[in-house]
């Protein structure tokens, strides 16, 4: 059970470190104008909710599993996530949005957001695949 | 213009002011306007004193620019190839630096007179009678030398290096004191009695001179505020952009970005790219020479190596002065690369070739669409469009190819077929406004010329078609949509005229407004739009080249911060109109009448980009304005009006060491409204200093606040008001104090600021009782909202205005210190400071805003004024609305209304005039705009600076 638990977040988790290398990759392409602004945004709004959900299933999975630490790690980077959904003003097209994307910087903080995720989900691959294995060498 | 060279003169040449009216000071008389600093560039002093320590030779010059070049080693840059796929229409796929294109399809260019080989050059072109082209009028310093130069073209000696290339600015020491001069009025007649001696001695600027502020009871000076001269030397002083388009908010810029965070002073540019002007060489060329690497314009702050290679001023890429270039078209001569008038003009407008453009120029095509509900025929404000139309069918800009249409709505959406051969407008209704379909395919947009009798009578038909209509809903958000359809295989502009909330289908929006907030002191909700359909439909309008310009008529909440983004994102402007009526409101009704005859007739671009390039080392990150950042630095513009303003927000990436001085350069492509594709471009070049007080010497007062302003808008809708006003009173707090840090050895008990920033404190405060940002009274969302829209929108001059207004005492119009515009006389009252203590009952006083001009009647004011310039015998009969002086043969009447119409005449849109009688209820309208006297809820200027200096003890 435990192996199953592990494998589907290791399968999540892939999904995750896929999603932030996209961001990335997009968001580098408007720095260097390959795109322009608002085709960039409609791309990556897309795929924030996915990416919301993903996330909290794994973090859910893993408290419903009792794995407390997992979980506590897993606690504030779905917090924000979810933080930065809702705290959306209204006017907005999403958290990313083609008219301010430009303005104050923000590109730059999106684009450090999404490194430091993919560093986290990183680090959460290689827990779960630890943890897997030695689910099923327990097993 | 047919001609290949328009080319009337330098543009610096007059003494450059907001008003295109030639002026020139009356002799005789001691003008006050005479010594504002450095708005001539002909200064006695600062052309009399020898700088010490200027390169004095010319032969010396060439040394200088081979040796900076040898300095600044420019790093290896990559190749362009990259930024061209993307750089879309300004650039698409231009190499024009580098090619020299033969067979010149315009006739009428010099190019064609050019020929081939340059043998030929001289003498075909000194043959060619070329009626066009105008005679050389300013010829510069060198050009005796020029003959000899002419005589071989391919000439290595390159005799004479025009005088603006030498990159290395004179010595701080001796270029403060040339710069700086001006502002004390008293040092012009003892500097020429001393002979120069005064100034060199002299320990500081005059900007930089402390100035306490708690004791100084006058910070306001008699004469207008004028922008403050960059520190350069002369010849790049003359050349320089006028502060009019151009203006940066530390005209020293700070060498690192840790200067820059000490001085605590926002680093910005004010642009105001496409101001109607006077005078603007414009040029017809095959080649428009720019940077390969950074695609630069040639401008006259690039430096010439040879006469072969030039070395671009933002990225010191060295590039090849392509062989067409080598002709100079004004002076006729060959080989003086340095003598064209891109070259000796920082605002130039090229016409482009096709290489700039996507699709062939659009037509101008202008769409109206118009709210005829209920509500609508209420306010009545149909009629005036449609007679202010009429008028100026003809004016409208365009050309043979111009479309016009026309689409009106309530709940339902109408259309009118107006295709030739009709010998009525056809209505076309469509009810089905969950999906909007065209009903026509075409017919709905037609050729001016061709239907101009079918338009005539619809706009003569359309005030009374709905006169009886009881449908009180509005569905803005389908008609746009519709509008969007219409005009998106073309684009053009879109006029929405909206009199209330919409609240019908897409985009239905909520009234948000709670009266009983409007004075709150705390929070003040809902500055932010509540849905984003306008902004998507902005954008998708953008994308086609479509602007959306919103006329909102109204006379209760009707979510402007909403509708507003329709406008703010696809380039269009915003006017409004609170509590509109045509008969019981007729200040507004002029108003209107007068906006619409401007705003129909004024000059149009459409389709247009701006890229602001900065020399490399500065970065720019915020843009502030009406427009969609497409990538990074470019603004897409769909339509560009005179009116419009911008601002940038700049910060320092790398260190500024190595070079002396920073360019800044606009460029701004657009199709003219007969169908020519045009760019325009404005270059400005600022010194670099290392130390402090240069940078507080060099700070622009008034650009700062505009753009501290514009930081404000944009903060109280990501946070919140207060913040916003935080940030506000933190800037003069954190400014003041990094200056008191510097001078400590001053100290006073008092606030000290040095003469440059003796203004900020004032201005900080008028902003914070500015509509847009006041809390406390009484302020109705939409104008809070408009305000906003406003301070992001315009240009500089009248932003200022509008902070800040110009008060004058007109009772006693004196010809002293007159000036002469156009064979009138103009008076020039002193300016007075915006406080109650000034208005004495005795007196009659002009007060500037801007867009409004109020005249307030003392109580006692002398009855031969009355009687003279406003036509009734004593102060109890002047009636309470009045809105017009009367035409009186009196000397005091037509000095005030020579004094009127020079300020009307030096703005775009003329203002409404409100006489206001003292204990009229008019009056608290003139009285809010008392900046420096209390209020129940805000300080007086005396207490606000007591705030500042405790918050900078603490």
């Amino acid at each position: 059970m435990e192996a199953v638990v592990f494998i589907f977040s290791l399968l999540d988790c892939c999904a995750l470190i896929f999603l932030s290398v996209y961001f990335i990759i997009t968001l580098s392409d408007l720095e260097c104008d390959y795109i322009n602004a608002r085709s960039c945004c409609s791309k990556l709004n897309k795929w924030v909710i996915p990416e919301m959900i993903g996330h909290s299933i794994v973090t859910v999975l893993m408290l419903v599993s009792l794995h407390w630490f997992i979980f506590l790690l897993n606690l504030p980077v779905v917090t924000w996530n979810i933080y930065r959904f809702i705290m959306v003003p209204s006017g907005n097209m999403g958290v990313f949005d083609p008219t301010e994307i430009h303005n104050r910087g923000q590109l730059k903080s999106h684009m450090k957001e999404a490194m430091i995720k993919l560093g986290f989900h990183l680090l959460c691959f290689f827990m779960y695949l630890y943890s897997m294995i030695l689910a099923l060498i327990n097993d | 213009v047919a001609d290949s060279l328009a080319y009337p003169g330098r543009q610096n040449a007059p003494p450059p002011r907001s008003s295109p009216v030639m002026s020139t000071v009356l002799p005789g008389a001691p003008s006050p306007r005479a010594p504002p600093a450095g708005k001539h560039p002909r200064e006695p002093v600062a052309l009399g004193v020898p700088l010490p320590g200027l390169p004095p030779q010319k032969g010396m010059q060439y040394g200088d620019c081979v040796n900076n070049q040898a300095s600044s080693a420019p790093t290896p840059l990559s190749s362009a190839s990259d930024d061209e796929e993307e750089e879309e229409d300004e650039e698409a796929g231009v190499d024009s630096s580098s090619t020299t294109s033969s067979a010149s399809p315009v006739p009428n260019s010099y190019d064609a007179l050019e020929g081939g080989g340059y043998p030929d050059v001289h003498s075909s072109s000194a043959s060619s009678p070329a009626p066009d082209h105008a005679p050389e009028p300013d010829p510069a310093p060198a050009a005796p030398l020029s003959a000899k130069v002419m005589a071989k073209p391919f000439g290595h000696g390159y005799p004479t290096l025009q005088p603006g290339y030498q990159t290395t600015a004179a010595p701080p020491s001796a270029g403060t004191f040339a710069q700086y001069p001006q502002q004390h009025p008293g040092v012009n007649q003892l500097s020429s009695a001393l002979g120069g001696l005064s100034l060199q001695s002299s320990p500081q600027p005059e900007s930089l001179r402390p100035i306490n502020l708690t004791q100084e009871r006058d910070v306001l000076p008699a004469t207008p505020v004028w922008a403050p001269v960059p520190n350069l030397n002369l010849d790049l002083r003359k050349l320089n952009c006028s502060p009019d388009s151009f203006r940066c908010t530390l005209t020293s810029i700070p060498q690192t970005q840790a200067l820059l965070n000490k001085a605590k002073l926002p680093l910005g540019l004010l642009l105001h790219p496409f101001r109607d002007l006077t005078q603007l060489p414009v040029i017809t060329s095959n080649t428009i020479v720019r940077c390969r690497s950074c695609r630069t314009y040639i401008n006259p702050f690039v430096s010439f190596i040879d006469q072969r290679r030039w070395k671009c001023n933002l990225c010191y890429r060295v590039n090849d002065v392509p062989e067409e270039f080598m002709y100079n078209p004004l002076t006729r001569s060959y080989g003086e690369p340095h003598k064209r008038p891109e070259v000796q003009n920082s605002t130039v407008e090229f016409i482009a070739s096709s290489d700039y453009m996507l699709r062939p120029p659009q037509p101008a095509v202008y769409l109206f669409v118009l709210d005829v509900s209920h509500n609508a025929m209420e306010a009545g404000y149909l009629a005036v469009l449609c007679q202010s139309l009429l008028e100026n069918l003809d004016k409208l800009p365009g050309d043979s190819r111009t479309r016009i249409g026309f689409m009106t709505f309530d709940s339902t959406i109408h259309f009118y077929n107006l295709q030739e051969g009709f010998s009525q407008p056809q209505m076309l209704i469509v009810s089905d406004i969950d999906d909007v379909f065209l009903p026509t395919p075409d017919g709905l947009l037609v050729n001016l010329y061709e239907s101009r009798e079918l338009i005539k009578v619809l706009l003569n038909a359309l005030p009374n078609m709905f006169t009886s209509t009881r449908e009180t809903h509005s569905a803005l958000g389908p008609a746009l949509q519709a509008a969007f359809k219409l005009m998106s295989p073309t684009g053009g502009r879109v006029s929405v005229f909206q009199t209330q909330l919409p609240s019908l289908g897409a985009g239905l929006l909520q009234s948000r407004e709670d009266p009983n907030q409007r004075s709150s002191t705390k929070v003040v909700q809902h500055l932010g739009p509540a849905t984003d359909f306008y902004k998507k439909l902005a954008l998708d309008c953008s994308g086609q080249q479509t602007a959306v310009d919103l006329f909102l008529l109204s006379s209760q909440y009707s979510d402007l911060s909403s509708l507003a983004c329709m406008s703010r994102y696809s380039a269009g402007c915003i006017y409004y109109y609170p509590s509109f009526h045509c008969t019981h409101n007729p200040s507004q009704m002029e108003k209107l009448q007068k906006d619409l005859k401007r705003y129909l007739t004024r000059k149009i671009g459409f389709e247009a980009v701006m890229r602001i390039r900065c020399t490399k080392g500065l970065s720019m990150h915020t843009f502030h304005g009406n427009f969609f950042v497409r990538s990074t630095d470019l603004l897409s513009l769909a339509n560009i009006n005179p009116d419009a303003g911008f601002a940038v927000q700049l910060s320092i990436e790398e260190s500024l060491t190595d070079t002396s001085l920073v360019c800044f350069q606009t460029a701004l492509l657009y199709t003219s409204s007969k169908g020519e594709r045009r760019i325009r471009v404005h270059t400005l070049c600022l010194p670099v200093v290392s130390s402090l007080a240069e940078v507080h010497a060099g700070a622009d007062v008034q650009a700062a606040i505009c753009l501290l302003a514009n930081m404000a808008v944009d903060r109280s809708i990501s946070s919140s008001l207060s913040d916003a006003r935080d940030a506000l009173v933190n800037a003069v707090v954190d400014s003041l104090s990094a200056y008191g840090s510097t001078v400590s050895n001053l100290r006073h008990s008092g606030l000290m600021a040095p003469a440059s920033l003796k203004l900020f404190p004032l201005y900080v405060l008028a902003l914070l009782k500015q509509k847009a940002f006041r809390t406390g009274t009484s302020t109705r969302l939409d104008d809070r909202v408009y305000a906003m829209c406003q301070i992001k929108s315009q240009p500089l001059v009248h932003l200022m205005r509008m902070i800040h207004p110009n008060l004058h005492r007109i009772d006693r119009l004196t010809d002293e210190g007159a000036i002469h515009v156009n064979d009138r006389v103009v008076p020039q009252p002193p300016l007075q400071k915006l406080s109650a203590e000034k208005l004495t009952r005795e007196g009659a006083f002009l007060m500037d805003c801007g867009s409004v001009f109020y005249i307030w009647i003392g109580k006692d004011c002398d009855s031969n004024f009355i009687e003279d310039v406003l036509g009734f015998p004593n102060f109890a009969s002047i009636p309470q609305k009045m809105t017009h002086l009367p035409e009186l043969d009196t000397l005091a009447s037509e000095r005030t209304r020579s004094f009127l119409t020079w300020l009307q005449d030096s703005r775009p849109l003329s203002p409404v005039l409100h006489v206001v009688k003292d204990e009229s209820p008019a009056k608290m309208e003139f009285f809010q705009h008392l900046v420096e006297d209390r209020t129940e809820a805000a300080f007086s200027y005396y207490e606000f600076l007591l705030h500042v200096q405790q918050q900078i003890s603490k």
